[in-house]
């Protein structure tokens, strides 16, 4: 039998400063770690996650940014900005997509590895701290909102949706928009026990949002007192930005007061994640 | 004992959640290359204590000093030189063997070349080789249970935390985990676990604490509790139901240290227990069944207690 452990170091060797794997991370190289796990995970499902990536965007382009986009267009564009109506609702759908993403990855997922799976209590035995495996789990739904972005804005493109090179700026706008759900919404999903919240936040929130957050008709046809409301979602900002940047339209202080508004979203989620998942796994 | 050789002191440790109190200041001491362990039934408090040595359970108050370290302020430092087998299987089963343990491998910040040689060692040594492109999901429950012991030696730690590591096994599958954990003990690794199963207090630890509603009953090793609490010999009788209550009436007259009477069985402590049950048959008592047995850490629990360990 050979030995399966070195002999462990001197008994009572003085701790002393720890090298290597043992020292507590500074920043994000702990995180790098949990991410990893997570790309280990995705490699698994990635193939099926691409097919509906492309065919998503595809289809929404094709039937309401195509077919319903000839009616509209017979009536005018002067309220849309004076263009197409494809070329109106590609990039609000962009956002859109990023908020859907974002959502489906924050949630179910973040229960499964809590509660069903218990891989958080896996990494937690490891020397990863709660907001390590929060932030690696976040870095992944990055990487997967940047991907879905990437497809969507490729798709656009080959709708011949876009009209100005900006549009390359509304791909990072976009994976913006959807940390701006992710980031507090994976904060919140540790602290869920049943998994029927998060069917609330699909129907109360997420489809509300995506039918009335300026993704297909401008927020101008609301009714007036309806207005602020758009306006203080979050998707509103990444459609607006988005949009915005695919015209060609940007302006200076528009852009800075979205990004802000997205970017302090995402930091209080950041913040809170810690919080929330070292209550969760610390008990 | 010279001081340094405690890898993990608690003084008044105390874990509260709300108003329940879990563990109720306990001192314990456990030595480096010992197999140390926490011995009481269900709700006695071992979990909280496990999770509170595994740095993930901050205690209410108390002292708890882990490889000289304080757990709440150096986690990481001290998580990265333990291995951790918990209660239930944390594996990822939608992966396979040797994925789970080069997830494990990259938590604690090994390269993959280390990673891959500690594998093959790893899975050879928990006999699961030709598994190890298999996936998790399928297998036995005392095959996932030797992975998650590969698992938790990935790091190669100085200290094994195992919370009641045969719950649920088949008696084959419990003794394949026994002896993969005395070898362990045999090349100097320290193991700290917690059971509620008496015969496995015996087989593996050293030394252990008798827990019971968050507090510690008694310390020492297996063979020392028996002794003080308990006599060499049980002499366990059946009778008929309808007899049970008037023979232990009866059996207060055999010279015994001690009587329980359990709802299914009286069990008498002595010294000699076939010489007694001669004395039983003089009574004019004829059990159904009787049996001489060693005393064992059941009839200590109980003694301590008056309960049985697996109720």
């Amino acid at each position: 039998m050979a030995a399966v452990t070195s002999p462990a170091p001197a008994a009572g060797a003085p701790p002393g400063p720890q090298a290597g794997p043992g020292r507590p991370a500074s920043g994000w190289s702990f995180a790098l770690r949990e991410f990893r796990f997570w790309l280990t995970n995705y490699r698994r499902t990635w193939r099926g996650s691409i097919y509906s990536s492309v065919l998503n965007p595809v289809l929404y382009l094709a039937a309401i940014g195509l077919g319903l986009g000839t009616l509209v267009d017979a009536h005018g564009l002067a309220r849309l900005g004076g263009v197409s109506y494809l070329t109106f609702l590609a990039p609000g759908l962009l956002a859109a997509t990023a908020m859907e993403t974002a959502i489906g990855e924050s949630t179910y997922p973040v229960m499964a590895s809590v509660k069903w799976l218990k891989t958080y209590q896996a990494a937690s035995a490891s020397p990863l701290r709660p907001a390590d495996i929060y932030r690696g789990h976040l870095l992944f739904i990055t990487m997967r909102l940047a991907m879905n972005c990437s497809i969507f804005t490729a798709v656009m493109a080959a709708f011949g949706a876009v009209r100005s090179a900006w549009v390359l700026a509304a791909l990072p706008v976009s994976v913006l928009t959807g940390l701006a759900f992710a980031a507090p919404i994976e904060a919140w999903a540790i602290t869920v026990t049943k998994d029927t919240s998060f069917a609330m936040i699909f129907r109360f929130g997420m489809i509300p949002l995506f039918l009335f957050s300026g993704t297909f008709f401008p927020i101008s046809q609301l009714p007036a007192w309806v207005r602020p409301v758009a306006y203080a979602t979050p998707l509103w900002h990444g459609v607006a930005l988005s949009r915005s940047l695919s015209l060609g339209t940007a302006d200076l202080s528009g852009t800075l007061a979205h990004l802000g508004y997205l970017l302090v979203l995402a930091v209080i989620g950041v913040a809170a994640g810690a919080r929330t998942y070292r209550g969760r796994l610390y008990v | 004992m010279p001081d340094h050789d405690v890898l993990i002191r608690a003084r008044g440790l105390t874990k509260k959640f709300g108003s329940f109190t879990a563990v109720d200041a306990i001192d314990f001491e456990i030595r480096h290359g010992e197999a140390f362990g926490f011995l009481g039934p269900n709700g006695a408090g071992k979990s909280s204590t496990m999770r509170m040595i595994g740095c993930v359970s901050p205690p209410t108050s108390g002292e708890l000093s882990i490889l000289g370290l304080d757990p709440v302020a150096d986690g990481p430092a001290i998580r990265s030189r333990l291995g951790v087998v918990p209660q239930e299987d944390t594996l990822d089963v939608e992966l396979t063997v040797r994925e789970n343990l080069l997830i494990y491998g990259r938590y604690f910040g090994l390269s993959r070349p280390v990673i891959s040689e500690r594998t093959a060692r790893l899975l050879d040594f928990v006999q699961l080789t030709d598994r190890a492109k298999d996936q998790v999901e399928p297998l036995s429950g005392g095959m996932k249970r030797r992975l998650t012991i590969a698992r938790s030696l990935i790091n190669e730690p100085e200290i094994l935390l195992l919370d009641e590591p045969t719950t649920g096994l088949d008696p084959q599958a419990r003794h394949a985990v026994w002896d993969r954990l005395y070898r362990l003990k045999q090349q100097g690794v320290t193991l700290v676990l917690t059971t509620h199963y008496m015969d496995e207090a015996e087989q593996l630890c050293d030394r252990l604490v008798v827990m019971d509603g968050g507090k510690i009953a008694a310390q020492g090793s297996p063979r020392d509790l028996i002794a003080a609490y308990s006599t060499p010999e049980v002499l366990e009788l059946r009778f008929d139901v309808a007899e049970h209550e008037q023979a232990a009436g009866k059996l207060a007259d055999v010279p015994a240290e001690r009587m329980e009477v359990l709802a299914d069985r009286i069990l008498l402590y002595l010294p000699n227990g076939d010489a007694a049950l001669a004395g039983v048959r003089q009574l004019g008592l004829e059990p159904l069944t009787s049996l001489v047995r060693r005393s064992t850490l059941e009839d200590v629990f109980l003694r301590l207690t008056g309960r049985r360990l697996e109720d």
